[in-house]
């Protein structure tokens, strides 16, 4: 057997095994792994998410087996003292020597910590392992209590940024201490880094640029931080995230060459002055630079271990320092020489403050090459142009068309995926190249995205591939003759669109029909509600109908809260609400203790309710006029409007009492997924129906109304569909417009991205919804009509018939109430106990 | 480096929270072992493929009629991620045909054969032995 030891078991540590044992020939080689920290190698790049509520096993790289599995010996918590290279051994600070043949030194990168007059005292931290993650937690729980809010993070680079996100988490005010004059100074242009600050700064994150810190203010603790200008910032806690500082001891004690400012030299083989012993990651000092990305670190594990084999893969000359990030909520890609400006090469630059967008490409004066540039603001185009560059492919007749779009046409100036090189480098974390992708369908191992990702590892990195990769993905399919489907999960072999058709042409109306002669197994979480909602969307079935496959919100007419308790939401059309029925939901609030806020969606919602105690609470609100919000639903949830022409000095119609008509009209319909409206009296959109399914706008004349706009993690705002019309010219096309969404979207499809993968877009849907191309505009008003005469209030059907009362009780065998549920107090309210 | 070595010996120390508490009394129970079997109620009040919770000394109990399978299951009511007594009220289905139950709060699907997570989590659920007699289901306990 020969002797691989590998010291360090960090990302790349653990990369260089991952290759390693990949590779044919390594049978006879024995690896042993020693890490100084207690855990195995973890996901350094997500670490900040381990804030946002990831356990140190979600970031985990490999399973407790994993190592076990493959024969590699792993030894945590022990640290490498020192090696004798003459005896090729090493030894560790338990006193224990072992002998290799091969040595690969992993031993990343420390947290470079600036010689500042007092960072050792208390409250002072570093920002790089998940130890130093836990102690800042803690230590920001202990002045939460006292009262402080605000912390400060020494520099403003990528790692830095990454550390004020994470204070920001911890609910501390945080302030970017940067001592260059601007953000990222590595990556980003002036003009970017003004972007990128302005965004930040309207978070409420205070940025301190220019600034040198002279000491550390406090007593045993941190009070602040005074500057070379003589001026304090008072902060009660300091995470130094200034830059990276090769861990290099190891080399030192053992003489191997190591560079003035740190880092083990390493050759294009990445071996060390001493060929048994190689370096790799952030150790290794490669060309005069450490690199402190992933994607090298990465190939520099594949090439040490294909040269401990006895293959011939080198090192590539140029490394591509290219990245796209999400710091903080904005995006921010770099890639290429981001700064090149000279005779030869032109910026072409698109600035607007308007909506803090950055764009910057360089490109050679005859404009034929790409080679390099900056994205702030959206970085959507990231991957286009970064393959653009790397595969040195032509540009458009007009360069500029590369950021702001080829102005007047369809489609993209970036191209597709179809458009690649085989060679080019899909994702650069794990080194995919398109060929491999479309290898592994065409000869068959894989034949799914999710066989390719498991073959290929693409997309397993950062992620920011996955659209790429997708494509590449169906478009290969398709080019194989294959048929692509978006199925809906494991039981059926079609979209929810044929099931529509299925269920509509068969006139089925239960769900084990369905599965019984066009399925297979016992359903799932996934399908039973699809086709409930189906049955729904044809027969204007309520929930009450198809109780068991009914996803678990619908079953219970209720939404699910934390603690397990539901939340009632009744509807308050258009937002409007007399004095009496405000009293009356206040009224069913005390009585049976309910948590009250005020939704987005201009009604109340009333929180912590019992299984039990829902029936009860309904059958006050339905007495008192009310009826069901719908808000469990995939359906209709509000019509949101501002007061309208019969108050408002601005207003130009009656926006209220349209958007109370809307709502009334489309209520308790279900649809693939929730759909929001909203009434604007005027251009001052105070209703903000543009961020919503469909939004009607007043204006001189009429209407304009706007479709296919959302909220939630991906902002849209609505398209223009048609202007000034009149309402009944409104109705005609919203009728047309949901019923088709309704029939032909994908289960859990908002409106905004059905539209984005309708073929033809908004000019599609235009033919279609007005001008008929379809020739079912007919057929669609029919449909909307059935649904709208025939609503019921669920609730109220419930409390008429006792049988269907049954469900509302958590034992089935005691009237009990759950006693596992506890409350804590919150304002002037209460809160479910913290998880 | 010391300290860090320290800090990793005192984590290993940590003491049970409540929630884990909690967990910790639901416990799998195999066919074998059962010493009492607990009469939960009449089939009629369980509805067909999905759950109804019942209570047991200090347990709460979800148990599942799949009535297309003509079989029934049982497990503890509380999910194990975030200890909330919800398992009941989530939707039944199988995965390859491993019969499962989704759990309401963050669709988390889990064996009810051997409690394992299927998502790939660490996550397991307890499960407990049912049986029907005449028209009455009972539950095993080892107590």
């Amino acid at each position: 057997m020969i002797n691989v030891i590998v010291v360090g078991n960090g990302m790349v540590g653990y990369k260089f095994c991952e290759k390693f044992i990949s590779k044919s020939g390594q049978e006879n080689y024995q690896i042993t792994v020693f890490g100084e920290e207690p855990r195995r190698a973890y996901d350094r790049v997500h670490l900040s998410e381990y804030f946002a509520g990831k356990t140190a096993d979600d970031l985990s790289l490999s399973t407790t087996s994993w190592y076990e599995d493959n024969n590699i010996i792993l030894n945590t918590s022990e640290l490498i003292t020192d090696i004798n290279r003459e005896q090729k051994t090493i030894h560790t600070h338990l006193e224990k020597t072992y002998e290799y043949d091969y040595l690969v030194l992993a031993t990343g990168s420390a947290a470079f910590v600036p010689p500042i007059d007092g960072v050792e005292k208390e409250g002072v931290f570093v920002y790089r392992t998940i130890e130093d993650l836990d102690a800042i937690m803690a230590y920001a729980k202990k002045i939460k209590a006292n009262g402080s809010t605000e912390a400060a993070v020494l520099g403003g680079g990528l790692l830095g940024l990454e550390a004020a996100k994470a204070v920001r988490d911890l609910g501390l005010n945080p302030h970017v201490v940067e001592f260059a004059p601007r953000l990222m100074p590595r990556q980003l242009d002036k003009g970017a880094s003004d972007m990128l600050q302005s965004k930040i700064e309207e978070l409420n994150i205070g940025i301190h640029l220019n600034k040198a810190t002279q000491y550390i203010a406090g007593e045993e603790n941190i009070k602040g931080m005074m500057f070379a200008d003589d001026e304090l910032l008072n902060v009660d806690m300091l995470v130094i995230s200034a830059g990276i500082k090769p861990r290099d001891e190891l080399g030192r004690v053992s003489g191997l060459e190591v560079g003035i400012r740190g880092g083990i030299v390493v050759n294009n083989k990445m071996q060390t002055s001493d060929p048994s012993i190689y370096a790799i990651g952030e150790v290794a000092l490669y060309n005069q630079m450490i690199y402190g990305l992933v994607a090298p670190g990465y190939e520099m594990a594949d090439v040490a271990a294909e040269q401990i084999l006895k293959g011939d893969k080198t090192m590539r000359e140029t490394i591509d320092m290219s990245t796209q990030l999400k710091l903080i909520g904005v995006e921010v890609a770099s890639f290429g020489d981001p700064f090149i400006e000279n005779e030869n090469v032109t910026a072409i630059v698109y600035e607007n403050k308007f909506s803090g967008i950055y764009k910057r490409i360089n490109v050679t004066k005859d404009g034929k090459t790409l080679l390099g540039g900056i994205l702030v603001g959206d970085s959507s185009d990231y991957n286009g142009l970064f393959q653009i560059y790397a595969n040195a492919m032509a540009l458009p007749a007009n360069p500029e068309d590369l950021i702001l779009g080829s102005r007047g046409g369809e489609g993209s100036t970036l191209g597709s995926a179809a458009d690649l090189p085989d060679t080019a480098v899909i994702c650069s974390c794990e080194n995919v190249t398109k060929g491999a992708i479309c290898c592994s369908l065409i000869e068959g191992t894989a034949s799914t995205f999710g066989d390719v990702v498991k073959l290929t590892k693409a997309t397993s990195g950062c992620g920011g591939c996955k659209p790429m990769v997708v494509d590449i993905v169906k478009a290969t399919q398709k080019s194989l003759g294959k048929e692509v489907k978006d199925t809906i999960c494991e039981h059926f072999n079609y979209t929810r669109q044929e099931l529509f058709d299925i269920v509509k042409i068969n006139k089925y109306t239960n769900y084990y029909e369905v599965i019984d002669h066009h399925g297979n197994g016992d359903g799932c979480e996934v399908c039973k509600p699809v086709v409930a909602s189906i049955f729904s969307s044809i027969y204007n079935d309520t929930a009450n109908k198809h109780v068991t496959t009914q996803d678990t919100n619908d079953r219970f007419l209720a939404n699910i809260q934390r603690n397990g308790t539901y939340s009632v939401v009744p509807r308050v059309a258009g937002g409007e609400i007399t004095a009496e029925k405000l009293i009356v939901i206040g009224e069913v609030a005390k009585q049976f203790d309910l948590y009250t806020k005020i939704t987005g969606a201009q009604r109340v919602d009333l929180f912590g309710a019992h299984l039990d105690d829902l029936p009860k609470i309904w059958k006050i609100l339905i007495d008192n006029g009310f009826e069901s919000g719908h808000a469990y639903g995939k359906s209709l949830r509000a019509v949101k409007s501002c007061v309208g022409n019969a108050w408002c000095r601005y207003g130009m119609d009656d926006s209220a009492g349209f958007a109370i008509e809307l709502e009334n009209r489309y209520k308790g319909i279900r649809a693939p997924h929730k759909i929001k409206g909203g009434v604007s009296a005027c251009i001052r959109e105070c209703a903000e129906a543009r961020g919503k399914d469909f939004g009607l706008i007043a204006v001189e004349g009429g209407w304009n109304l706007y479709i296919c706009g959302n909220g939630g993690a991906n902002p849209k705002h609505a398209v223009l569909l048609a202007e000034q019309i009149d309402k009944a010219t409104v109705i005609k096309y919203l009728d047309r417009f949901l019923m088709y969404y309704i029939r032909t979207a994908g289960p859990l499809v908002r409106t905004a991205t059905w539209l984005d993968k309708l073929e033809g877009g908004m000019d599609y849907l235009k033919e279609v919804i007005i001008f008929d191309r379809l020739g079912i505009c007919e057929a669609l008003e029919t449909e909307m009509d059935s649904l709208v005469g025939t609503f019921e209030c669920e609730w109220k059907q419930v409390l008429e018939k006792p049988r269907l009362m049954k469900r509302f009780s958590h034992f089935v065998n005691s009237d009990e109430k759950d006693d596992n549920i506890e409350y804590v107090p919150l304002r002037d309210q209460k809160m479910p106990r913290p998880w | 480096m010391a300290s860090l070595l320290l800090r990793a010996e005192l984590g290993s120390e940590k003491k049970l929270n409540p929630m884990e508490e909690l967990l910790n009394q639901y416990e799998t129970v195999n066919l074998s072992a059962v010493k009492t079997w607990f009469k939960a109620g009449n089939i009629k009040d369980f509805p067909s493929n999905r759950g109804g919770c019942i209570k047991y000394k200090n347990k709460q109990i979800a148990i599942f009629n799949f009535e297309r399978r003509n079989e029934w299951y049982a497990c503890q009511n509380a999910c194990p991620h975030k200890m909330e007594m919800v398992l009941s009220r989530g939707i039944t289905g199988s995965a390859d045909g491993v019969p499962k139950i989704a759990c309401p709060m963050h669709k988390k699907t889990f064996s009810l054969v051997d409690g394992s997570n299927l998502n790939g989590d660490d996550y397991k659920i307890a499960t407990y032995p049912v049986k029907i007699e005449g028209d009455e289901v009972f539950v095993g306990f080892l107590e």
